[in-house]
């Protein structure tokens, strides 16, 4: 017997359509993310406390990204001599910073430089985390890590299955890596290969958001999960995110989302850096068309991912986008598309939507048509609304 | 190859375990190892470090008093003086190519390009990524768009095979084992073609990037392939921030070349001399029977920063550089030599700095179309339909794109 599917116009709920002649934004929409404002930072310490992912009654600090990195790298090492921090140029506190001072307070035996080889790093850690060490990788751009990428899908990821029975594992490995544009990388300072891992089981990939977050994952990602980790830092945030994290340790569970910003309208699903970028569109359409309300996700782990919140709020919302900096070919967007349109199929107003990097490299002069941006956002959030 | 091999060796019996009266075995691994009944182990601080070849000393005269001049006209001599950007070691070994010759670079070689032709016109176009590149390459690693270049390209539109130099690479040494394999082209086109003169290819890398995986295989089947290919490292004492102390542990980069049963030269970086005579030889081995792969390691010192985003004295002392750039630089040396020659002096000097000052500016950016073009040979379709997106979001959203600087403007989505 066929039984007839409710689809999207048979649906009992009520479709909810918005002013399809919704008017243009008020002001302009690609201007750079004022991070001294938006509300995905911990301005104040008090905006720290109730939130069940930080300690109570924890002191807190001003830090910027590569500083949150650096004093979780900190706690970390003063928390066990197990963890291990190395990688190209890391003695002298690394390209980017957050690795500073961590030689001279904890020794060169466990804080040192690695030869320029980036399989050799993956490989060195994953011996390491093998015979029961925590080695803290860092690969100094995420577009270099390829090398290390026999190491990490035949190496890593099947480390725990190969063994079997013995219950060996490479839990404690976590390969960090920076990540994603900042206006002028080009070809090989911009990529974000996060589907390309998240692609193979038996790696956990994280991204995280900002300083407080990085924080808590990265130290969850040594200490609480016995899985490699792929620690991807949104290298635009290192300086330009900063805001309030507690002193002491403390960590943020993977494979969970957070929703950022409770909403009813639409789901806007995202991670790292393009969070900010939705953040400021959300505001600039929930102007522009009175009564919407959006919600926005941040996935924080993209995988083994959180599907039961993203799928709780698109049942709730019905219509949903996903955002991500990189290509949109094969993306992370296209795996949540496709898990949101079957779990939540009958409850869909519009299809979702993916704004990502179109399916190019990033020359360096196109890089601001290139990747997603305030505006590309809102007008897939828009047409999303009135569909 | 087996064959030849076994004429070589001159114990009578073969047996594999090496009874009969041999005093070695022939292990197929290590066909002329001889027996021992003394259990040594090889010490690498043992073995005397392989020496630098130089021709100059740091005063520009030239060291052995009994050879002749260095066999180059001055002129061309002079013409390196004003490719010499920063190390002379691209320009000298550049210089003893051929125009056929192909070579494949790390971003530090822009004198290999000068040397070969590129003005500096070209650098500033890529620099810029302007209309007159196309708009895709990087300039330095992250903030300003005015240091060393790092992904130059020369590429011909006509034909592939016209290109003599490839565009550069940002990872390191993934360059090395494709320089194998090129050399190996050659080495069949050349012998396919008996009007083409046999042509090398130079392969220039640091000894950072001697680290990398990608070096070893490159070496071991350029080796393997017999490929006409010269290996150039430029050891220059730092990885960036790491020393070479923390880079590898044995004699140089030169001694992995030995390891690899490749003819090896170390020379002095500083000395252009050095560089040009041990490439002109180096290029002519590559070429002898048949070909083979040479390495030669060009000892030097990195006096300027990584790049515009790198303070080096975080991890430096900077008298240890500013000691350097006083006693010995390859520009210093080579313009000592000169002015004992009498073809250089001051009025020259500045002459030349002006008008290098006079480099040319940024021009427009390509049209946006060519931000989807090249990915694949042609647009797919899913490109196309990205593109026309994307016209609609600029045309929707006015105001928020500045498409001026962009040849074309928004008309610069359409197909050409």
């Amino acid at each position: 017997m066929v039984v007839p599917r409710a689809s999207r116009w048979l649906s009992p709920r009520v479709p909810r359509r918005f002013y399809s002649a919704a008017p243009s934004p008020a002001a302009k929409l690609n201007l750079p993310i004022d991070y001294k404002s938006t509300p995905l930072l911990h301005h104040t310490p008090s905006s720290l406390s109730g939130i069940a992912d930080f300690p109570a009654a924890a002191t807190s600090k001003r830090l910027n990204l590569f500083q949150a990195i650096n004093s979780a790298l900190r706690t970390a090492l003063s928390t066990s001599d197990k963890v291990l921090l190395f990688g190209e140029d890391v003695a002298f506190g690394g390209v980017f910073r957050c690795s500073m001072d961590l030689q001279t307070e904890f020794g060169s035996d466990r804080v040192f430089n690695t030869p320029l080889t980036e399989q050799g790093i993956a490989g060195f850690a994953i011996g390491a985390a093998a015979e029961g060490m925590k080695p803290v990788a860092e690969i100094q751009f995420a577009d270099y890590v390829y090398p290390a990428f026999d190491q990490i899908v035949n190496e890593a990821a099947k480390f725990r299955y190969r063994e079997g029975n013995t219950g060996g594992n490479v839990g404690g490995l976590v390969i960090r890596m920076p990540c994603g544009a900042v206006g002028h990388g080009a070809l090989y300072h911009t990529q974000s290969p996060e589907s390309l891992f998240s692609h193979i089981p038996g790696v956990r990939v994280v991204v995280p958001r900002s300083p407080s977050q990085a924080k808590g994952l990265l130290l969850s990602s040594i200490f609480k999960y016995n899985d490699p980790v792929i620690f991807m830092e949104p290298k635009i945030l290192y300086r330009a995110a900063v805001e309030h994290v507690p002193n002491e340790y403390y960590t943020i569970p993977l494979s969970k989302a957070e929703v950022v910003k409770p909403g009813k309208d639409l789901t806007v699903i995202s991670y790292g850096q393009p969070l900010y970028n939705c953040s400021a569109a959300i505001s600039a359409l929930e102007k522009t068309m009175k009564g919407v309300n959006i919600e926005l996700i941040d996935l924080r782990t993209i995988y083994p991912w959180d599907r039961p919140t993203i799928l709780e709020s698109v049942r709730k919302t019905g219509r949903a986008i996903v955002v991500h900096e990189s290509m949109v070919n094969y993306g992370v967007g296209a795996e949540i598309a496709a898990t949101i349109q079957q779990g939540a199929f009958l409850r869909l107003e519009a299809p979702v939507k993916r704004v990502a990097g179109w399916t190019t490299h990033t020359g360096l002069a196109f890089e601001p048509f290139i990747l997603p941006d305030v505006a590309r956002i809102y007008d897939a959030m828009k047409q999303t609304l009135e569909y | 190859m087996q064959d030849e091999r076994s004429q070589r060796e001159d114990g009578e019996a073969q047996s594999p375990s090496g009874r009969g009266r041999t005093d070695r075995v022939h292990f197929p691994g290590a066909v002329n190892s001889k027996f021992t009944s003394d259990m040594k182990f090889l010490k690498a601080s043992d073995l005397p470090a392989i020496p630098t070849y130089r021709v100059l000393d740091s005063d520009g005269e030239i060291v052995d008093k009994t050879r002749g001049p260095p066999d180059v006209p001055d002129e061309e001599v002079l013409t390196w003086y004003k490719n010499m950007l920063t190390e002379g070691i691209a320009v000298a070994s550049a210089a003893a190519l051929t125009p056929d010759d192909v070579v494949f670079v790390q971003y530090r070689e822009t004198g290999v390009f000068q040397q070969r032709g590129f003005t500096l016109k070209n650098f500033m176009s890529q620099l810029f990524a302007n209309a007159n590149d196309n708009g895709r390459e990087e300039t330095c690693l992250f903030t300003t768009r005015k240091a060393t270049p790092e992904h130059t390209k020369s590429r011909s539109t006509s034909s592939k095979y016209t290109v003599k130099q490839h565009a550069i690479s940002s990872p390191l040494a993934t360059q090395i084992p494709q320089a194998a394999g090129a050399a190996y082209a050659l080495k069949i086109q050349d012998l396919q073609n008996p009007n083409q003169s046999p042509r090398v290819v130079a392969c220039y890398f640091g000894e950072g990037a001697a680290s990398e995986g990608d070096f070893h295989a490159a070496l071991n089947i350029a080796a393997t392939r017999s490929c006409p290919v010269v290996f150039v490292c430029r050891n220059n004492g730092y990885a960036i921030s790491t020393p070479t102390l923390e880079q590898y542990r044995g004699d140089g980069i030169a001694s992995r070349g030995v390891g690899y049963g490749i003819d090896t030269i170390r020379v002095d970086g500083n000395d252009v001399f050095a560089v040009y005579e041990g490439m002109k030889e180096a290029r002519r081995r590559a070429l002898s029977d048949g070909g083979r792969p040479v390495l030669v390691e060009a000892m030097s010192y990195r006096v300027s920063h990584h790049s515009t985003s790198d303070d080096s004295f975080a991890y430096r002392a900077r008298v240890e550089v500013e000691d350097w750039k006083r006693r010995d630089n390859p520009i210093i040396r080579l313009r000592k030599w000169l002015e004992n020659k009498g073809l250089w002096n001051e009025d020259m000097e500045k002459e030349t700095r002006d008008q290098l000052r006079q480099a040319p500016s940024g021009r427009r950016n390509p049209p946006i179309r060519e931000a989807f073009t090249d990915v694949y040979e042609d647009i797919t379709e899913e490109a196309q339909e990205q593109m026309q997106e994307l016209k609609r979001i600029l045309q929707t959203y006015p105001d928020e794109y500045d498409l001026r600087p962009y040849k074309d403007g928004i008309n610069g989505l359409d197909k050409q």
